[in-house]
């Protein structure tokens, strides 16, 4: 049994449809591991509806605290934090803003009175859920948190895990919207990079920029462009230029109504049907063919 | 006045949003300047065509090691929180993208060998956009270099320019998501307009993006896009948490065509100033509402 073949899809732009791609992906797969990678806006269980198995804490940092008994108030710790989370006066004592440490730990070092010590920061969860097209890793992060990154990093790897007890021979991660910290931790070591966008001037823009970051990676990419039909010249000229960049296939999806009215009804594209579905199917298939060729064979007629 | 535009999803209309009301309030004479803050992905420049007056480099700290001094202890490898530095073999190695500039191996290496040197993590272009029949305005873009992985160092670069009491009103497009680039963003506003959609994403995400505005103590509007394409969730939600909806924008596909085209709504679709001027007024008693005697 070869390990699990990995497809990351991202956008650079947000709200293209990149998680209406996916859930469409699971139910076309039949039988995946599917990673919702965007912890901050994680949106893929609104659709595939999992039973919540398993949930487990996060902590993607620790954060210093100071004991107000110990404390001197000599203002060392303001003094050396770069980050401004060192709040009070020589009056008034000092206290940590939970939002602005970094956890650098550098305040609890010089402390003469040893006053401050760290405390890991729960600041996040990851669950691994079951949907009727296989299991599900997910994850909330704490809203103003930092690490997404580190937690993204988590997510894809327990899904590469389950895939693997579970004999499944893909992972399908839901990526964030960017070219930052989160986007980097999804796409180091995908076996294909799909780049859903939209033919607008910032789904162009957008995806140029991301792309850059996967071409970095050196990883294979494919594009499909959402919403085609909405600009066909720009369709048309991002189809040229990603073509030329060397992308293993383009795709093009015509709007259709009937991806919102599917999340409306809180389920995937697929089964609610219609002309997106078939043709998100035909993506699907360019997918499949360029991931392996032994998961040719599992692909569900649309 | 600074109003943030952000929301928990992305491609729900905050680009558009505030694009337009910074047209709509240059053209009425009130003294404005955008900030792009969305720097991973900044888009404002593809509907503003600004004319880029000047470029500075947003530079971040990074450990530079004086080998003659360095005795290879490993004290900074023992107190760097971020494992962005390490003592192999007869050399120390750093890993720059790992480096938080927190100073602390450079402050407590025993030998004095460490400096902190600059390393280039984006750029802010100042530029002036000049749309016809509208006095011109600034706008200032944050943008990330590609692969870098921290946004915050280049948002806060952004945002240096927001506290300027020259300017009547300081408008910031925030990236999506409710993580650490959001809050540096719209951290200092006094009000945030929230941008969403009436679908079970736009929701979810809108209410992930109250939450991180109540956390961060400030408070919110809520701008419906596409407001006739869902459910009533959204606006249940919104009256349950007592916040006001200060626009709602129909689904058009003539919309969609025009911002796809790159063009601002303002030109290409009639009627649509008026609904805009209405917005502003809302937005703006709610952020005198919101502006506390201190």
């Amino acid at each position: 049994m070869t390990p699990a073949r990995e497809l990351v899809v991202i956008s650079g732009k947000g709200g293209t449809g990149k998680t209406s791609v996916v859930a469409a992906f699971a139910a076309l797969a039949g039988g995946a591991a599917l990673a919702d990678c965007d912890v901050d806006a994680a949106d893929l269980h609104l659709v595939l509806h999992p039973e919540l198995g398993s949930e487990h804490p996060f902590s993607g940092r620790n954060q210093a605290v100071i004991d107000p008994e110990a404390c001197t108030a000599c203002g060392r710790c303001a003094e050396v934090c770069r980050f401004a989370a060192v709040l009070g006066s020589p009056d008034d004592g000092y206290t940590i803003d939970p939002i602005a440490c970094e956890g650098c730990e550098l305040c609890r070092r010089v402390c003469p009175a040893e006053a401050i010590r760290m405390t890991p920061v729960v600041n996040g969860a990851w669950m691994l859920s079951e949907t009727q097209f296989g299991p599900l890793v997910h994850a909330r992060l704490g809203v103003a948190e930092d690490n997404s990154g580190k937690l993204v990093t988590l997510v894809r790897n327990e899904a590469r895990r389950v895939a693997e007890e579970r004999r499944l021979p893909l992972v399908i991660v839901d990526g964030s919207p960017g070219i930052g910290c989160p986007v980097i931790a999804s796409l180091a070591g995908a076996h294909l990079v799909l780049a859903v966008t939209e033919p607008t001037v910032s789904g162009q823009h957008d995806l140029g920029r991301v792309l850059q970051v996967v071409r970095q990676f050196r990883l294979p990419f494919a594009v499909c462009v959402n919403k085609a039909d909405l600009n066909p010249g720009l369709t048309t000229r991002i189809v040229d230029e990603v073509t030329a960049a060397g992308a293993e296939f383009v795709a093009t999806v015509d709007y259709d109504p009937a991806v919102t009215h599917a999340q409306v009804a809180g389920t995937d594209v697929i089964a609610y049907g219609g002309r997106a579905a078939a043709e998100i199917t035909r993506v699907w298939e360019a997918v499949s063919a360029v991931l392996s060729p032994s998961l040719e064979g599992e692909v569900i007629d649309g | 006045m600074r109003i943030a535009i952000a929301s928990g999803k992305g491609g729900t209309g905050k680009t558009t949003l505030a694009t337009n009301l910074a047209a709509l309030l240059a053209g009425r004479g009130v003294t404005v300047r955008l900030l792009d803050c969305d720097v991973e992905e900044p888009d404002c420049h593809l509907f503003l065509h600004p004319r880029v007056e000047h470029r500075e480099l947003v530079n971040v700290l990074v450990p530079a090691v004086d080998e003659e001094r360095c005795t290879l202890c490993g004290a900074c490898a023992e107190v760097c929180a971020f494992k962005a530095i390490t003592v192999i073999g007869s050399t120390v190695l750093v890993f720059p993208e790992l480096c938080h500039s927190c100073g602390a191996c450079s402050l407590l290496c025993p030998e004095k060998a460490i400096d902190e040197e600059g390393r280039d993590t984006g750029v802010v272009e100042h530029g002036i956009v000049s749309l016809p029949g509208r006095p011109a305005f600034p706008l200032v873009t944050g943008v990330l270099s590609v692969g870098e992985a921290k946004a915050v160092p280049t948002t806060r670069a952004t945002l240096a320019s927001a506290d300027d009491a020259s300017v009547d009103v300081v408008l910031v497009d925030a990236p999506p998501g409710t993580s650490c680039p959001v809050i540096e963003a719209v951290r200092g506003s006094d009000l945030v307009v929230l941008v969403t959609e009436p679908t079970p994403f736009g929701l979810h995400d809108l209410e992930l993006a109250v939450e991180m505005v109540r956390a961060l103590d400030l408070r919110c509007v809520v701008a419906v896009n596409r407001a006739d394409l869902g459910d009533d969730r959204v606006h249940r939600f919104c009256a349950d948490q007592g916040i006001e909806i200060v626009l709602e924008v129909a689904n058009d596909r003539r919309i969609a065509e025009a911002y796809a085209r790159g063009e601002l709504l303002l030109d290409a679709i009639p009627g649509l100033e008026e609904e805009l001027s209405v917005a502003w007024e809302r937005i703006a008693a709610a952020a005198r509402r919101q502006e506390v005697p201190s």
